[in-house]
């Protein structure tokens, strides 16, 4: 029988794999998806705890990070968008002027 | 038991809509003779004889038998894979989103009541905008996996287009739920079986005619097709996000832009024109024309009836979209963007505003 | 949920979790998140939230990996150099992820979370016991969240804005771009 720990526990990995996305990958645009992913890991868990408990507060906090994510995502890319008109490169390494 | 019911409409579910695509294809043809004042399809035949009535049967079958039977070719760089899927991916959410479409009222059989309607979800209408909205993936995927300049030119038009006329198409519906109260497509049937003023029935179309054209217009665009078909339009793109499919796959390209104007019609007709609702015939008491006594009649017939309303409704908004096609002519870029974002999405906000405001008052004068 | 289904579920979404990470290709990175994330729509339903999960459906298949794509094939992003460059400090990502994974797992299998604690009511999940929950007790930070999503789409128009010191066709790639953004 399947119950919250298995939840859990994959939403346990997929985090970790957005972690790992997020370090490791220099293409901005994966960095952010990878970000995506780690906040889809942890809806994974809310919806999780909230059958759990019974309780709807999870899915309301799901709706939440859902429009956070969105709001995230149309100013991310519009950042990435600039980025690469000044730049013309979308790698985390390159984008180095700030750093010495 | 439960399972097997659900499997049985599903399935039966998935044949309708599967024939009644390929059968618009003919009614394309023939319409778009009808149109331009030509005979239209009539070569295909069993052994030379071509009896008139059997003509349509022959163009069904033989449209499908000549391109499955083409080669499939794959371009040499092509994403294999990505190739591959894309029309799985187009053709799968035109078809499943029939799932909550209710074709007909719950009927009693046995003792069981069995929902015509092959899924009863909470979340009916949002379920079908949501699968629709996956649609476009089929057609990114096509484009970007053909790795063809058209293709790739056709899906970024496409993916931009859908994306546009479906902000307008989801306010229209949010005027919907406004007005019905609820998400379930079964329920929003139901309430349009009273009558408006004692004489109309209430159907959706009439309290929301701005949603209804704003719906009709975003769900031709959506299909992609004729005034709206730059994605695939063959003066400037060949073929569009397919121009690189043959065979098998660009039928099931064919098939799921059929299916989408079944889905369109299906979406139409239960939100605004009474889904399976026959005008002046309830479930329970019978035929009951205003003024005068209920007649009753078999529970058979009525159920029979009712979904037989459903599909001359769906059959009747398929014909008008192809003869949509054949009329008008094809928008220009600018023209498109510029009815999705500067006319049609401030209408369709404005009828939200404005049912909202409405319905708000109603409530309280109560 | 049977472990029938759940466990093929799971490793599609696992794998196509790691697709994102490892494919070379930014598009087939969008498209592997895009089924994880339709896998996890699968999950929510068998969960019992079916309005989150037909907005995990509309809100990020329909809307935001679709803008994802739009950037990668507007800004004609071929295939990066991936992991490749750098073995080792790859490597050493990938060992922290790891230890960061099989230490939650650790951790929850020292929790007594197996069965659920209460029988669920039959409204559980449905869109109106969701809707007065938003409305009622959420409404100060409902109300703030349409607050943000103007907030985004206000800075997502300035930031793709061209300051119009560029050539004419190059302001024509952008329009589309920049109509997508304001969809949010």
């Amino acid at each position: 029988m399947i119950g919250t720990v298995h939840y859990l526990a994959l939403s346990a990995v997929l985090f970790s794999i957005g972690a790992v996305g997020a370090v490791v990958r220099r293409n901005v645009i994966i960095i952010f998806m990878s970000i995506e992913l780690m906040l889809n890991a942890a809806n994974l868990a809310f919806v999780a705890g909230s059958n759990s408990l019974g309780s709807m507060n999870g899915q309301s906090i799901v709706f939440f990070v859902m429009t956070v994510a969105a709001a995230e995502a149309a100013v991310g890319l519009a950042v990435i968008l600039a980025l690469f008109r000044n730049r013309q490169t979308v790698a985390a390494d390159e984008i180095a002027l700030l750093k010495w | 038991m439960e399972w097997l019911i659900g499997g049985i409409e599903s399935l039966g579910v998935i044949l309708v809509v599967l024939t009644l695509s390929a059968l618009l294809l003919w009614v394309e043809r023939k319409g778009s003779a009808l149109v331009q004042n030509r005979v239209g399809a009539n070569r295909a035949s069993v052994l030379g004889i071509m009896p008139f009535n059997l003509g349509f049967m022959n163009t069904l079958m033989a449209d499908p038998l000549k391109l499955f039977t083409k080669e499939d070719f794959v371009p040499a760089n092509a994403d294999r894979l990505g190739h591959a899927l894309a029309p799985c991916i187009a053709l799968f959410p035109a078809i499943v989103t029939f799932a909550a479409m209710p074709f007909g009222d719950s009927v009693s059989v046995a003792g069981r009541v069995i929902n015509l309607q092959a899924v009863n979800l909470d979340v009916g209408l949002l379920y079908i905008s949501a699968l629709a909205s996956m649609g476009v993936y089929g057609i990114v995927l096509a484009g970007w996996a053909s790795n063809n300049r058209w293709a790739l030119l056709g899906s970024i038009r496409g993916s931009a287009q859908m994306i546009s006329y479906e902000l307008a198409m989801g306010i229209s519906l949010v005027s919907m739920i406004l007005l019905y109260g609820t998400l379930d497509m079964q329920e929003m049937v139901r309430s349009q079986g009273k009558l408006l003023f004692g004489v109309l029935p209430a159907w959706g179309v009439f309290y929301q005619p701005v949603a209804f054209l704003i719906l009709l217009t975003a769900g031709i665009a959506e299909t992609k097709r004729v005034p709206f078909d730059l994605p695939e339009c063959e003066s400037e793109l060949i073929a569009g996000y397919y121009t690189e499919y043959s065979g098998g796959k660009q039928a099931c390209f064919m098939l799921s832009d059929f299916a989408e104007i079944v889905m369109v019609s299906g979406l139409v007709t239960t939100l605004f024109f009474g889904g399976w609702q026959v005008p002046y015939l309830d479930s329970n008491a019978g035929l009951s024309l205003p003024g005068m006594t209920p007649v009753a009649l078999p529970g058979a017939l009525i159920t029979a009836l009712q979904v037989g309303s459903f599909g001359v409704k769906v059959l009747f908004f398929c014909c008008l979209q192809i003869l949509v096609r054949w009329t008008l002519p094809r928008f220009r870029y600018d023209q498109l963007m510029n009815l999705g974002w500067k006319k049609m999405m401030p209408i369709a906000l404005l009828n939200m505003v404005a049912t909202a405001l409405v319905i708000l008052l109603v409530e309280q004068g109560r | 949920m049977s472990p029938l289904a759940f466990y093929p579920l799971a490793f599609v979404c696992i794998a196509s979790a790691m697709g994102v990470v490892l494919s070379r290709n930014p598009v087939r990175s969008a498209l592997s998140l895009v089924a994880s994330l339709f896998c996890l729509a699968v999950f929510y339903v068998f969960l019992q939230a079916h309005l989150v999960a037909a907005l995990q459906i509309i809100v990020y298949a329909g809307a935001v990996m679709v803008l994802f794509l739009f950037v990668i094939t507007l800004l004609n992003l071929e295939s990066d150099r991936g992991l490749g460059e750098k073995p080792v400090l790859s490597a050493i990502g990938f060992g922290a992820g790891a230890i960061v994974a099989g230490g939650l797992i650790a951790a929850l299998s020292r929790t007594s979370l197996g069965a659920r604690a209460v029988t669920l009511v039959p409204t559980f999940g449905t869109t109106k016991v969701l809707a007065r929950q938003l409305f009622g007790d959420y409404l100060v930070a409902f109300e703030l969240t349409s607050m943000l999503l103007l907030v985004a789409v206000v800075g997502a128009v300035v930031l793709a804005k061209r300051d119009g010191s560029y050539e004419g066709d190059e302001q024509e790639a952008a329009v589309p771009a920049r109509s997508e953004e304001a969809s949010h």
